[in-house]
């Protein structure tokens, strides 16, 4: 009893992240109409074929319902109170670190993503987007140089629109589903980022999402091209000030990568998750999905959740090259009254196609967690490979740990396998820690993180160091 | 009784036997030797037919049949016999079944009728007693949850069974203790005759205190080297390979 | 003409076999028994078949079949020549009490009910709605819930007998009970079975069925079984599909298990054109344990679907699930399992497996093992594969001597051996080892025109 009393003391940690700046927005009326999405794409300056993008998906959205398959309790979203753009106000160019108004300079300081880049943690350019917009872009001439563009999503829809007009959409069309369908509709940014042929990406790539303003849904899309040959790791954070009520992030990434190309995304999602009688928090919907089309490549996604009041997402990968392979690594971690379905897609389209699933899940509090995936081999898809691991860990007996695969193949020579275990966590391993002199604190996150190690161990150092405090963190008070 | 000639012999693209040439004739023993990464099991491998190696080039004769047109259970008819370096576990087929199944097809490639069930297990148990196996491993199912050493008996105990006229043991020894060595080398003894042949492949001398050689073979990069008699072994394991490597280097 | 005969097609016409059956499905019943059917038919109006939008039933679809236009009654009706005379299944060395069902009516209606030693009862359900109501009310419709499941409302609504048992508390029998269910028309036939098993404390009891289609028509089979297995009871089913390609069988089972009972349900989908087994379970004391195995062959156009859900109402209760699926032609399958540990179900170790083997590239199968789980000192597993025999294991059989063909069947056999394994009585087993054995050496893979050489 002593052990539940300790858990429950760890896993009651504070967010750290849930301060608000207070920073002058440039917001359009809250409520959706076609009125809106014109409004949106004016603000943006977009050329004509984006605004008809976006009214094409706008009024396909009306046609659609919120899906109500996941195993999670969603309160109504009321679309008409929320305000879909909202950006900091700022000087219109950019042109030196000196023009970012000092307050939104302040706020990433405090995040630990210093958007100075003599002070920027070696190898990483960052692209920083607050509420809708991208702020600051870092690194960008050094980038250039190698032909490598990374820039912001209205950036790249103005100054390259041929290569946005052939991927957007590519993946995840905006007919996919009900939030795909919004996000076309109303995104303000995000990140844009085109890996030239042969070119091996020299730094991490990162974008840092923020979400500030209340009121606000954060809807960016983001859509990295890897061309033939080339090598791209791309890092993607997310944090947001504490507010009682919800705040929807909808968005959608794209990854293309093409022969021989490869693609290494990895999350770490920290959005505020509610308070501890489940009072606010991001509601996280997005739709994550990476098409190898050429032969030979490889998209990589790694995840670590531990934000949101509810997480619900499925970073997919079809494999559509011959001897594709798609990687996802997850942990997610659910604490208090927060809620995650996630998982992910694999799609064996291609001959000689590889897939690998790691997902760990954590479930703590009075939350509930649940791993969802689909293994999918095509008739053509000769010789796919999936191995999927998926585990879950329960610390107390309030929360629920779910496991729902599909797996689903037509073709004779695929070989699949799907294996899982829930358990809660060791007593003889805590035991033995404590006998070593460790607290049962420590040896909760101990072995929590020593449990997610594989998963972490995906993700590039900087990021790994960060995860694994994040879920120390979000354990403290919760093992139980 | 079999004759190999220039065999060459490549694994995923990568050449790794490089023209072997070997002459067994029946009654004598053979001990092939090398390195790890030589090409030795490569070399079993491809006598008894495993499709993962692409043979490319040479040609091999059992007792005046070309072996590499014979599907591996053709060899296995023909007498050839492959003592396993990992015998692979294989659950719910019990080690009877396993061997009468054997057995009866081999017997009928040879034009002889099927052995009764009760002949069958007469003939299970009598071999069992001379390779000294416990009945109760014929009991359960092919190798499954075998240590390592009775992995290697249920080896030898099939290659009494099937009566083999040319015996392939491949790293036999490894992974064996002294006693369950000499019960290994023991049943591979009793076996001999002047009529079968055997090649012992082991990176040890060890075995062939045991099981003595008529010839020893140093197989080095995927070609036969050096073959002597079995005091060859001997001065291998003083020296160990690299003075054979050295020489190759010069 | 019969009132009760009516074309069957869309949802509506079983609508409509109720109302035009309305007198005969509510006569000379337990008063209970006419609301619980009347219950079930509005349940049916709103439900009605399961569609593939059913998360359910996703990967079958049963409403092409049930829409099927074919003259469907509500009794089929009587077979004149005798049975008996041209059916043995005997299964050699097993000495059973045999039962048999023809078109899901208890078939010897000289004999309704008989009393077998120690009291057990067993007979004809209609029968037991009228000599033991008591018996009946106490568990008829209460483990099947016809508010959940359409298939469930329609036989509710419809079916009008079936098999009952009943075992004393403290009842031990030592001789299996051998249920034979047989379908045999001359024309396309829907028929609707019901059965109510009731093992009492104690009690132990071991069942065989066997379910056959002897003439070629068209079958289409909504039968439900309910078995309530009393505190330390033991109860062992084994089944036995063997219908031809033109049958449609949906069996529904229900398990209600009270502390400390022990209940062993080993399917064997043989051959049938289509089938779906749903299997519910219910671990409603502490120390109840359910071992769930199932293998299925299928090759043509087969389609077999099995469907679980354990569900671990209480703490320190064991379940196991294997099911096995062997691939062929073009044929599909699928396995759809769901265990549930509800919150303080502490102590629970609950295990789920489905292993298949495709051999041809026309075949599919989809799967989707589900685990749900709200309590934390419990040990889950589940797993699932999909793929082909292995490579090593076929060298190191031909290595041996033994050719490509024998070998295959060496190693199928091996992986349906893991499942026969798990059937308890021994003739049974050798029997059922017998049959798979020649199942997958293609033997029985033409069941047109079997109509007793099967067995």
């Amino acid at each position: 009893m002593t052990q539940d009393k300790i858990l429950h003391e760890v896993t009651q940690g504070e967010y750290k992240y849930g301060f608000y700046t207070d920073i002058e927005q440039d917001a359009l009326p809250k409520g959706l109409n076609e009125d809106i999405v014109r409004m949106i794409s004016a603000r943006k300056n977009e050329p004509e074929f984006m605004l008809e993008f976006r009214l094409k998906a706008y009024r396909h959205w009306l046609t659609m319902k919120m899906p109500q398959w996941p195993h999670l309790k969603i309160p109504a979203i009321d679309y008409q109170e929320i305000i879909y753009y909202s950006a900091p106000r700022q000087k219109a160019k950019l042109n030196s670190l000196d023009e970012i108004d000092p307050e939104l300079k302040a706020t990433f300081d405090k995040l630990g993503i210093p958007l100075d880049e003599q002070k920027v943690l070696s190898g990483v350019a960052v692209d920083a987007v607050i509420d809708s917009m991208s702020v600051k872009t870092t690194f960008k001439e050094t980038l250039a140089e190698l032909g490598i563009i990374f820039c912001s999503m209205s950036e790249a829809i103005r100054e390259y629109p041929d290569l946005v007009k052939k991927y957007l959409g590519s993946v995840v069309p905006y007919t996919d589903n009900y939030f795909s369908a919004l996000n076309s509709a109303v995104f303000s940014d995000g990140s844009f980022c085109y890996i030239p042929k042969g070119v091996r990406c020299p730094m991490e790539l990162s974008t840092y999402f923020r979400i500030n303003a209340a009121n606000t849904g954060q809807f960016e899309r983001t859509l990295i091209v890897a061309d033939d040959d080339s090598y791209v790791s791309y890092l993607e954070g997310c944090t947001a000030p504490m507010r009682d009520e919800n705040q929807l992030h909808a968005a959608v990434v794209e990854l293309v990568a093409m022969e021989r190309a490869e693609i290494k995304y990895s999350t770490v999602q920290n959005w505020y998750p509610g308070d501890k009688e489940g009072r606010g928090g991001i509601f996280n919907f997005v739709t994550k999905r990476g098409m190898c089309r050429g032969n030979y490549s490889k998209i990589s996604w790694t995840q670590v959740e531990t934000g949101s009041a509810i997480t619900w997402k499925y970073p997919s990968c079809i494999l559509r090259g011959d001897y594709s392979t798609g990687e996802f690594y997850s942990v997610a971690l659910t604490n208090n009254f927060q809620q995650a379905d996630t998982g992910t897609k694999m799609i064996h389209i291609g001959k000689n196609t590889r897939s690998r699933i790691v997902s760990k899940g954590i479930s703590a509090g009075k939350s509930n967690n649940s791993y969802r995936g689909l293994v999918k081999v095509l008739k053509g898809a000769e010789n796919a490979r999936n191995y999927t691991q998926c585990d879950s860990l329960l610390l107390g007996d309030k929360c629920g740990a779910h496991t729902f695969p599909y797996i689903e193949v037509e073709n004779k020579n695929a070989v699949v396998e799907h294996e899982a275990t829930t358990s809660k966590i060791g007593e003889d391993q805590i035991f033995y820690c404590n006998q070593r002199g460790i607290s049962m604190e420590d040896a909760v996150g101990l072995i929590v993180n020593g449990y997610a190690r594989e998963v972490i161990n995906q993700l590039p150092m900087e990021f790994a160091v960060e995860a694994q405090k994040l879920l120390q963190i979000s354990l403290e008070g919760s093992v139980g | 009784m079999l004759s190999i000639h220039n065999l060459r012999a490549k694994v995923e693209g990568k050449e790794i036997l490089k023209g072997i040439n070997l002459e067994v004739k029946a009654g004598e023993v053979h001990a092939i030797m090398g390195p790890n990464g030589s090409g030795k099991s490569t070399l079993a491998g491809v006598l008894a037919g495993r499709d993962f190696f692409e043979v490319t080039e040479g040609e091999v004769m059992f007792e005046g049949k070309n072996l590499l047109d014979l599907s591996p259970e053709d060899r296995a008819r023909e007498g050839i016999f492959l003592g396993f370096q990992y015998p692979v576990e294989i659950p719910g087929v019990s080690m009877v079944n396993f061997m009468k199944t054997a057995i009866n097809e081999i017997r009928k490639y040879r034009g002889k009728d099927p052995l009764s069930a009760s002949d069958f297990l007469k003939y299970m148990r009598l071999k069992a007693e001379v390779v000294e196996i416990d009945t109760k491993l014929t009991s359960r199912s092919v190798n499954e949850g075998f240590s390592g050493g009775e992995k290697k008996k249920n080896e030898i105990f099939q290659m009494a069974m099937l009566e083999p006229r040319l015996a392939i043991l491949d790293e036999t020894d490894s992974g064996l203790d002294i006693d369950a060595l000499r019960v290994v080398a023991g049943g591979v003894n009793k076996l001999r005759s002047k009529d079968t042949a055997t090649i012992v492949i082991t990176h040890y001398q060890r075995l062939l205190d045991y099981i003595v050689p008529d010839y020893v073979h140093v197989l080095y990069d995927g070609r036969i080297v050096r073959t002597s008699g079995k005091e060859l072994a001997l001065e291998l394991e003083e020296k160990g390979y690299d003075w054979i490597k050295q020489e190759m280097m010069q | 003409m019969e009132p009760n005969t009516a074309l069957l097609g869309p949802d509506n016409d079983y609508l409509r076999l109720f109302d035009a059956n309305r007198g005969k499905l509510t006569q000379s019943i337990p008063s209970f028994l006419v609301d619980l059917r009347k219950e079930a038919v509005e349940s049916f109006r709103m439900l009605g078949i399961p569609g593939k939008k059913n998360e359910n039933y996703r990967y079958i679809d049963l409403q092409t079949s049930f829409n099927n236009t074919f003259r469907k009654e509500l009794q089929p009706k009587n077979i004149t020549f005798n049975v008996e005379d041209i059916f043995r299944c005997d299964i050699p060395e097993l000495d059973a009490d045999v039962i048999l069902v023809l078109n899901g009516i208890y078939y010897d209606t000289h004999r309704p009910m008989r009393e077998l030693e120690g009291g057990i009862l067993a007979g004809s359900l209609a029968e037991a709605f009228r000599l033991f109501p008591g018996i009946v009310e106490k568990h008829f419709g209460k483990y099947a819930d016809h508010r959940k499941d359409g298939l469930v409302a329609l036989n509710t609504a419809l079916a009008t007998d079936g098999f009952f048992l009943y075992v004393p508390d403290g009842i031990q029998m030592k001789k299996p009970i051998q249920v034979i269910n047989l379908l045999m028309s001359d024309e396309p036939t829907f028929s609707q079975q019901r059965n109510l098993l009731v093992i009492g404390k104690g009690a132990s009891v071991s069942l065989v069925v066997c379910d056959h289609t002897l003439s070629p028509e068209k079958f289409l089979s909504n039968n439900l079984t309910e078995v309530f297995a009393a505190r330390d009871s033991r109860f062992e089913i084994t089944r036995l599909q063997n219908e031809h390609n033109a049958s449609t069988q949906v069996l529904s089972q229900f398990y209600m298990q009270e502390a400390n009972s022990l209940v062993n349900n080993n399917t064997i989908t043989l051959h049938g054109g289509m089938v779906r087994n749903n299997l519910y379970v219910q671990l409603n004391g502490e120390g109840a344990e359910n071992n769930a195995y199932g293998l299925f062959i299928t090759d043509q156009g087969q389609h077999v679907d099995n469907y679980t859900f354990v569900d671990h109402a209480v703490a320190h209760c064991n379940s196991n699930q294997l099911f096995k699926g062997v691939l062929d032609d073009y044929s599909s399958g699928a396995f759809n399992g769901r265990i549930l540990v509800r919150k303080d179900s502490q102590k629970t170790v609950a295990y789920q497996k489905n292993n298949n083997l495709l051999l041809t590239s026309d075949a599919r199968i989809n799967t989707k093992p589900q685990l749900e789980i709200y309590a934390d000192d419990v040990k889950c597993s589940h797993g699932a594969a999909v793929g082909q025999l292995d490579k090593q294991a076929m060298f190191y059989l031909q290595s041996r001597g033994i050719g490509r063909d024998e070998a295959r069947l060496l190693l199928m056999n091996a992986f349906a051996n893991e499942i026969i394994a798990k059937i308890q009585v021994e003739p049974i087993r050798e029997r059922i080892a017998e049959l798979v054995g020649k199942r997958l050496r293609g033997e029985l893979s033409r069941c047109h025109n079997c109509t007793m050489h099967c067995c």
